[in-house]
């Protein structure tokens, strides 16, 4: 059983095509991130799925059922907003409880499963304060609650980490992919950060300009990405030309010259970079082509403008389709 | 930071202009004071509140108690109309629709154009339609074409900062177009809608120029007074002028504390 089908589901706003005629398949309990470019038609998909837009052709299948023409709140989806939309003049309980009041459930029941969920996302303590007495963190978590409450088989949630910092980008993360295993249910997460994609999705879908250009693991889309957009957009990557055909190559797999056998790019250091744990250089050639290694911490000093040769093993090279 | 003149400079340039927004209200408010055998002017002979119980009685001209009623009656009926009118249009003009940009700026230009003019045109077409002119129908149409543009770019503003997602997510939580707006929407913009019925309410009551044309044989307050103005020549004119103002200003403090007491309420949740 799938969780959501999309078969050739296309948008349009008046002429301009947003989303063109998409084939995706998501199973069951899955983590699944839509990542692109800003326009790639990511979160026209999601909003096309949770049915804040219509579909302009094509059709949508929630575990086998059509929905694509069912208003939202009957599809099983819940959506989580960029914004997080909490309702400002309720207070974090009334906020997760809203979906129940809408079904009719009695104040009280709805109330006790309010609380429920706000302890789910570590909230309970704080189910009295209204929206702008919270953190941005805390706030999340209360969408978190307020979309969970309605059980939907599939969350939506777009661009969910975006308003953070680092720190709490990293720990949220973390309590997304938590919270996805425990439910059981499908997440489908609307990113324009690759490394977003890559911690947290089981199937990574890469779109760019209204299409899909891989939709693999994240693994098999960094060892093999698709195409030279995918290459680059993942990052990671060099992307050469070898006679007619592009080349993916990652930088953590090129090295200093070393003497031994394997392809190299000749040029100056452009860019010097100490991250920490390696140092990242920019070899430009003559021709202007770039390169960049991640070398190891302990690469002795390179100094701008020097000249240096980068190598690899052959055996490490991508072949990319044109 | 100004110097010490350019600071002098401006406390007596603020002054100034508070004593020229205040003095004269001031002025008849004390005035409306005067004793029982005070004139129209100073110097003050006693101080009673005589003239306020004059109020209340038979005037040798002009019917204050009538022409209160029949004004705040209006202000009523424009208050709740352009509540009602101004928020459903600011609700419709989110999107756009055939003949929207028209229809706001006709709706503009009614703000634009001359107050008097406006209601000799709107006085003109009764007479020429053979209609009676009246407080309750010419009039009545004449101010909402000063309060529904008010009310309409409040509305447009307020709904401009509205996060459409607030919406959204409410029909994603199952709630229907209705109880979206019941529950949602219209919590979030009541502050503002209140403030539009203070506005549409004081701007109706002391309109003048607007209903000076169209009222017909019934006065408003504002016409009963500019008539009483030729002809009386006791203070009771002042203590009307007192009574209207600490009414204008008893319905902006109810509505603030009514404001005040559903914050904390919310609150205390």
């Amino acid at each position: 059983m799938r969780d959501v089908e999309l078969v050739a589901v296309t948008k349009r706003y008046g002429s301009a095509l947003a989303v063109d005629g998409i084939d995706l398949a998501i199973p069951e309990g899955s983590y699944t991130c839509l990542l692109g470019p800003s326009g790639c038609g990511k979160t026209s998909t999601l909003r096309m799925i949770a049915g804040h837009e219509m579909v302009s052709e094509g059709e949508i299948l929630l575990a086998g059922r059509n929905v694509t023409t069912l208003p939202p709140a009957q599809r099983g989806t819940a959506m989580m907003f960029q914004s997080y939309a909490l309702f400002p003049h309720l207070s974090a309980r009334d906020n997760v409880a809203f979906g129940l009041r809408m079904r009719g459930v009695a104040k009280a029941e709805r109330l006790r499963r309010a609380d429920e969920f706000l302890d789910l996302v570590h909230l309970g303590p704080l189910a009295d304060r209204l929206p702008a007495q919270l953190s941005g963190g805390q706030q999340q978590r209360v969408a978190l609650a307020r979309a969970l409450i309605t059980e939907p088989r599939v969350l939506l949630l777009d661009e969910p980490l975006s308003a953070l910092d680092p720190f709490l980008r990293a720990k949220m993360r973390e309590e997304l992919k938590r919270l996805q295993r425990e439910l059981g249910i499908s997440f489908i997460h609307v990113t324009h950060s690759q490394e977003e994609a890559m911690a947290l999705a089981d199937l990574a879908v890469v779109m760019d300009h209204g299409r899909i250009v891989q939709a693999a693991p994240p693994r098999q889309i960094f060892e093999r990405p698709a195409s030279a957009f995918v290459a680059r957009f993942i990052g990671g990557h060099n992307v050469l030309a070898r006679g007619a055909q592009a080349i993916s190559i990652r930088t953590d797999r090129c090295r200093l010259d070393d003497g031994a056998e394997g392809p190299r790019h000749h040029g100056h250091v452009r860019a010097v970079e100490y991250l920490g744990a390696a140092m990242r250089i920019v070899v430009v050639a003559e021709d202007g082509t770039e390169a960049e290694a991640m070398l190891p911490d302990s690469t002795p000093p390179i100094a701008l403008g020097e000249a240096a040769t980068l190598t690899w093993n052959a055996a490490d090279e991508h072949a990319l389709a044109a | 930071m100004p110097g010490r003149l350019g600071r002098m400079l401006l406390t007596v340039l603020f002054v100034a202009f508070v004593l020229f927004l205040y003095g004269p209200t001031l002025t008849i408010i004390v005035l409306s004071f005067q004793g029982e055998n005070g004139g129209l002017t100073f110097p003050m002979n006693g101080v009673s509140v005589h003239w306020f119980g004059r109020l209340f009685e038979q005037q040798a001209v002009g019917d204050f108690g009538a022409s209160i009623s029949r004004s705040l009656l209006l202000a009523a009926m424009v208050t709740a109309t352009t509540v009602v009118v101004s928020l459903a249009a600011g609700m419709a003009f989110r999107r756009r629709f055939p003949g929207s940009a028209w229809l706001f700026y006709l709706t503009i230009a009614s703000l634009i154009l001359p107050s008097l003019l406006v209601g000799l045109g709107i006085g003109l077409a009764f007479n020429r339609a053979e209609i009676d002119t009246n407080w309750w129908s010419s009039a009545f149409g004449a101010q909402l074409t000063w309060t529904l543009p008010f009310g309409l770019l409040i509305m447009l503003a307020v709904f401009n900062r509205f996060d459409r997602a607030w919406e959204e997510a409410a029909r994603d939580l199952g709630a229907s177009p209705w109880k979206s707006f019941w529950h949602v929407v219209l919590p979030i913009v009541a502050p503002s809608v209140i403030g539009i019925a203070l506005f549409g309410f004081t701007l109706s009551f002391d309109e003048f120029a607007r209903t000076l044309l169209t009222a017909g044989v019934d006065n408003t307050l504002p016409l009963e007074i500019l008539g009483m103005t030729t002809t009386v020549t006791t203070p009771v004119l002042y203590a009307l002028g007192t009574a209207s103002t600490a009414l204008s200003f008893a319905v902006i403090g109810v509505a603030l504390l009514a404001l005040w007491r559903a914050k904390a309420r919310r609150e205390a949740r």
